[in-house]
């Protein structure tokens, strides 16, 4: 359905002006704001539950372990403000803008898509399709691997906060129940923290399939992500 | 009629002045201010004494233990009086048949108005026979005895959570006491053992007061388990600022630096150790120079390491922590990449190779 009319559209354009505005300035704003926020939240979570060696001097005059956890819960804030953000759009933006938050699972015609991408990174198709905004294969790993695992991260993320932030906080009455539902304070911790590597693995992908699709299938990827027009090179 | 807490401690020859100075130290250990005092003081003296039950499951007795080393004498002298008066059948003086026939007569005599205090647990497999009070499985009294009760307490970490003998794989099914009784108030005190000042505190509100505290989710009494230990830490300058033991005999351990790189559990474990400590003040493990393993925690044992922050997270039957799961996910998907960019380049360069030798043949 979706990538069809895309196919229609790509192919229209492509004839005509070979280029389509795909990506709107809030998407592409929170793409990026997003993506910083997540590379302090990683690194600064990192070494939150695994800290730097022991720093020397007095502890009045050192606060290290504050400003990671400081830049860790103000990053946590940007990630969490900018989702809510990213659902709003989703609802007024363009059909683009509503991609990683519904997979058309009930549409054969878009399972075929995700089978063919498949079979395309298996090597297996000769020629890749395109498509104007994200192919269905990495719609459907966007939505598994960053949209339900980043409610996810925020649910368990502020579920923690709520421990220092203390009882009745916001935080508290909003997500302090994720704690003996996940089976205790301890478990949240370890969990959280294997969200992150899952998170970063797939970021890993993620990047390594945006340039090589911008490499591999003439269209452009990355550069869409800055402008927000696709090129299509043929 | 009913005597008072107060002329039973008449009766048993503490004095007014000991008396009073029992109500201000309670109603500060309480956090509720010097004003609280004379209010407890009045209600000691004018209410009927409440009688309380005090029950033996699967468990250490390390409750009791603790409960009877309460820091002030005072405490342990006023309590005790109120609690022995009753049902307990390691501290009273009654055994057998006799002791066995009070738990009746209380239950007849004050139906709906009397406190069960639950140490330990009932193991609820093979129809209870790995606890045995009285000649019946301990689970059938516990179940009877809390049938009339007002409200129920349960003391450690065995009746709130089923601690070591819950541990997997549970053998015996050692059950938390508010997943085997219902519709009764229950009030969760957790530690193995929990403070003896908290113990006495808790059941002091109670019967002063005649209400239950106010309880956290997890049927915990706010005002000694709204906190983490890592809240009110006396090392946790040296958290934020950074510093750390890292060996048991180093220059940090030596100098008091924080015990969070040893595992200390104090930033995901609920308890007032670090305010009240133990023992009259005297000292807690992080002041001992040992990390909190958590023992106030559901399911403290298998939670992995008492000596890992970041432990392992038991599912599908492996143990692995976060971090070997993470490192061992991101170097295969890594290795993938590298492997499947090589592919890549190897079908695309073949792929050129081959347009360049058609366009020749063409050209041709």
């Amino acid at each position: 359905m979706l990538s069809q009319q895309d196919m229609l559209e790509a192919e229209r354009h492509g004839r005509q002006v070979r280029s389509i505005y795909v990506y709107e300035a809030p998407v592409r704003l929170w793409h990026w704001i997003n993506a910083l926020a997540m590379v302090v939240l990683a690194v600064t979570g990192y070494f939150i539950g695994k800290p730097l060696p022991t720093v020397p001097g007095e502890a009045a005059e050192n606060f290290l372990m504050g400003y990671i956890r400081f830049a860790h819960f103000a990053a946590a804030y940007i990630f969490a403000v900018g989702l809510l953000g990213r659902i709003y759009w989703a609802a007024v933006g363009n059909h683009h803008a509503k991609q990683i938050f519904k997979l058309p699972i009930f549409n054969r015609h878009w399972w075929a898509e995700v089978f063919f991408e498949l079979r395309w990174y298996l090597f297996l198709e000769k020629t890749p399709k395109k498509y104007v905004g994200h192919n269905p294969m990495a719609q459907l790993m966007m939505f598994f691997f960053f949209t339900v695992l980043s409610v996810g991260m925020v649910f368990t993320g502020f579920a923690l906060y709520s421990e220092g932030a203390g009882l009745g906080h916001w935080s508290d009455l909003l997500f302090g129940w994720v704690i003996p539902a996940l089976g205790g304070s301890m478990q949240v911790h370890n969990l959280h923290r294997l969200g992150m590597w899952i998170m970063m693995t797939f970021a890993v992908v993620h990047i390594y399939a945006a340039i090589r699709e911008d490499i591999m299938s003439r269209q452009s990827l990355i550069s869409t992500m800055i402008s927000g027009w696709r090129m299509f090179k043929d | 009629m009913t005597e008072t807490f107060y002329e039973v401690l008449r009766r048993q020859g503490i004095t007014r002045r000991s008396f009073l100075k029992f109500c201000s130290l309670t109603a500060t250990s309480l956090g509720l201010g010097s004003a609280a005092a004379p209010r407890i003081a009045h209600a000691l003296e004018n209410k009927p004494r409440t009688p309380v039950i005090w029950l033996h499951g699967l468990e250490c007795t390390c409750c009791s233990e603790s409960f009877i080393r309460s820091a002030h004498p005072l405490t342990k002298d006023v309590v005790l009086s109120m609690l022995s008066l009753d049902y307990d059948d390691t501290l009273m003086a009654a055994a057998g048949h006799q002791a066995e026939a009070i738990i009746e007569e209380v239950k007849k005599k004050y139906k709906g108005n009397y406190i069960v205090a639950v140490e330990g647990n009932p193991p609820l497999n093979e129809d209870g026979m790995f606890c045995i009070h009285g000649g019946r499985p301990f689970v059938e009294v516990l179940k009877e005895t809390c049938a009339d009760a007002k409200a129920i307490i349960s003391w450690g970490a065995c009746a709130s959570y089923g601690c070591v003998q819950a541990a997997k794989p549970n053998p015996t099914r050692a059950t938390p006491v508010h997943k085997v009784i219902s519709g009764k108030p229950i009030i969760n005190v957790p530690g193995c053992p929990p403070i003896a000042e908290v113990m006495t505190g808790v059941v002091t509100y109670m019967l002063t007061f005649d209400r239950i505290p106010e309880l956290d989710r997890q049927g915990r009494p706010k005002m000694f388990y709204g906190q983490r230990i890592h809240d009110k830490c006396y090392r946790r300058g040296h958290f934020d600022a950074g510093q750390f033991a890292e060996a048991w005999d180093d220059e940090g351990s030596r100098k008091g630096y924080c015990l969070y790189k040893m595992g200390c559990k104090g930033p995901t474990t609920y308890n007032a150790c670090s305010s009240m400590r133990w023992n009259g003040g005297v000292s807690w493990p992080v002041q001992s120079g040992h990390g909190c393993i958590g023992c106030s925690e559901d399911g403290f044992w298998d939670k992995g390491s008492f000596y890992d922050r970041v432990t392992d997270i038991k599912a599908f039957g492996v143990e692995a922590n976060a971090d070997t799961i993470g490192k061992a996910a991101a170097g295969t998907v890594g290795a993938a990449i590298a492997a499947h960019a090589a592919v890549t380049a190897l079908a695309r360069a073949r792929q050129k190779a081959g347009e360049s030798t058609s366009e020749k043949q063409g050209e041709n």
